[in-house]
């Protein structure tokens, strides 16, 4: 005799959980996790507006904004960039003890740590200094091909403002993260860096004090470099970014074409 | 529009209304509209001007869109004439610019016998309120699938790029910090380098404060100062010109401090008689 077992009917089950009101709650109207997709124009503009994305593209944008040559995509994975480094940073950050005592700089002694038994800590590490390597690579020629295509002209003037604001904010992200590891690479480059602090005219002994939180690189250098870098700097690179993004849609989408 | 005051009415009604109105206990201003409908009403009648009936064709295409004629117990009719011709979705500057709507063509419905031909005033929107949308329609495609798709494939491959580079590169840690020991040479980051470089040449306050300073503010000054409309690269060789300039110069500065600064940041080459490159990144 041959044992029959109850089939799931996959399909009524599904159309079950879209009925009830989680799911409702969770998709819009109108989302084709709701509704179901089929590839038509109406659905196609549904999926965008229906979706979180919807705050940085649009429904539709001209044709020539989706040929690579013409952004190579660098905008979008400086961006990329970012949110990676934010992950990786934030991961690296339940290992990672700001004090640079003298005697007990538990700073290095946790980077050891991150390199040697933590679990993935090394490849995080790793792909969080190339990472950052790369954003500065990537935003820098990003502003590169925004000035060969003239993306800055009227009405774009400002959002070229912001995103040099961005790029120095940038860099200074990569700058204050550089000291961190608190090795011999870190502190002299930041030696090197800070000392040129120390001839801006007039107040270059009170910006010196205020960059380093003492007269030379020390442990309160790492503490507030600390904070600029996980909290501080972040903050703001995101408001620019919010800036920088909205401005991009309200002055007509991507620029072009040439 | 035109205010209520401007709405001639038989004053005698309008008192007596209001005064039975507030006799019953109604709300002051329940009454007080009430008195006005009934003082307006009582004015029509006694001026022979049927009530709630429509202007004449030719008045109503004055009033363009929203176009109000008969509402509102007539009020509002000859106000939307006055109305700047901002009406509803139709910003014409000036009344000079109302648009006269083509004769209909084809069947034309009838009205249905005895309904009165009214409409109503929806909104009123100043000239001012509307921001008009000027872009071509151009040849336009779907975000999705076709941008994000694009942006997905280069998300994965810069994913896959940095994952496999970080699994076989590690990234560099040296010995605990000494402030006591100056490693020989002691260089910045790879992208203040060519600054680095520049203090060779430079004094300091050079190299280190005004350069810098010059960089950002010459950036952020770029739109405001090239008043070229044009972005075809033809029409553009100047800026072109000079903003390449001004980046080799850059990369090549940071070039020469990373690769061809040694001990002591003296010149060397890299592939010289020096094992070890002095850079780290």
């Amino acid at each position: 005799m041959k044992l029959k077992l109850p089939r799931p009917n996959l399909r009524e089950a599904g159309d079950k959980v879209r009925e009830t009101e989680f799911w409702k709650s969770v998709f819009r109207p109108g989302s084709i996790f709701r509704r179901g997709y089929k590839d038509t124009q109406r659905d196609r503009a549904l999926a965008m507006m229906n979706n979180v994305l919807y705050h940085l593209h649009p429904v539709k944008i001209k044709r020539h904004g989706l040929k690579l040559t013409y952004t190579f995509c660098l905008g979008g994975l400086s961006f990329f960039l970012f949110v990676l480094l934010t992950i990786t940073g934030i991961y690296l950050m339940f290992f990672y003890r700001p004090s640079a005592d003298i005697g007990a700089a538990q700073a290095y002694s946790d980077m050891l740590q991150i390199r040697n038994s933590v679990f993935f800590g090394d490849l995080v590490r790793n792909i969080h200094r190339w990472g950052a390597h790369l954003m500065v690579f990537t935003v820098s020629l990003h502003m590169a091909r925004v000035f060969y295509t003239g993306a800055y002209k009227p009405p774009r003037e400002f959002n070229w403002v912001v995103g040099v604001i961005l790029l120095f904010l940038t860099l200074g992200l990569s700058f204050t993260g550089y000291l961190l590891p608190w090795d011999q690479l870190s502190i002299w480059a930041v030696q090197v860096g800070t000392s040129l602090a120390g001839y801006s005219p007039l107040i270059a002994n009170q910006v010196k004090f205020i960059l380093l939180g003492g007269i030379e690189v020390g442990p309160e250098t790492l503490l507030r470099w600390y904070v600029l870098h996980v909290l501080f700097l972040p903050f703001i690179l995101v408001l620019f970014l919010a800036v920088h993004f909205w401005r991009i849609r309200k002055d007509g989408g991507i620029s072009g074409p040439l | 529009m035109a205010t209520r005051e401007e709405t001639p009415m038989d004053q005698a009604v309008f008192d007596k209304t209001m005064e039975t109105e507030l006799g019953k206990g109604t709300d002051r201003r329940v009454a007080e509209g009430r008195a006005r409908a009934a003082g307006v009403r009582a004015y029509r009648k006694a001026h022979g001007e049927p009530e709630r009936e429509a202007k004449p064709a030719e008045e109503r295409s004055h009033a363009p869109a929203a176009s109000a004629a008969g509402g509102d117990g007539g009020a509002a009719a000859a106000g939307a004439a006055q109305v700047p011709a901002g009406a509803v979705a139709y910003a014409a500057p000036g009344a000079a610019a109302v648009r006269t709507a083509p004769p209909p063509t084809g069947k034309v419905p009838a009205p249905k016998p005895g309904a009165p031909d009214k409409h109503r005033l929806l909104a009123l929107v100043a000239p001012e309120g509307i921001q008009r949308v000027e872009r071509e329609q151009g040849d336009r495609i779907n975000v999705f699938p076709h941008l994000l798709m694009e942006e997905f494939v280069s998300l994965l491959v810069m994913s896959a790029f940095l994952i496999v580079f970080s699994t076989f590169v590690n990234a560099p840690l040296r010995e605990l910090a000494n402030p006591n020991l100056t490693p020989n040479p002691s260089k910045a980051p790879w992208y203040f380098l060519g600054l680095q470089e520049l203090l060779r040449y430079f004094h300091p306050q050079i190299a280190g404060v005004i350069v810098p300073t010059l960089i950002l503010v010459g950036l952020m000054a770029v739109p405001y100062v090239d008043r070229n409309p044009s972005t075809k690269p033809g029409d553009r060789k100047l800026a072109i010109t000079l903003f390449t300039m001004l980046f080799m110069f850059g990369a090549v500065l940071t070039m020469a401090g990373s690769f061809f600064r040694g001990p002591s940041f003296n010149w060397i080459w890299p592939w010289g008689q020096h094992t070890s490159l002095f850079f780290d990144l």
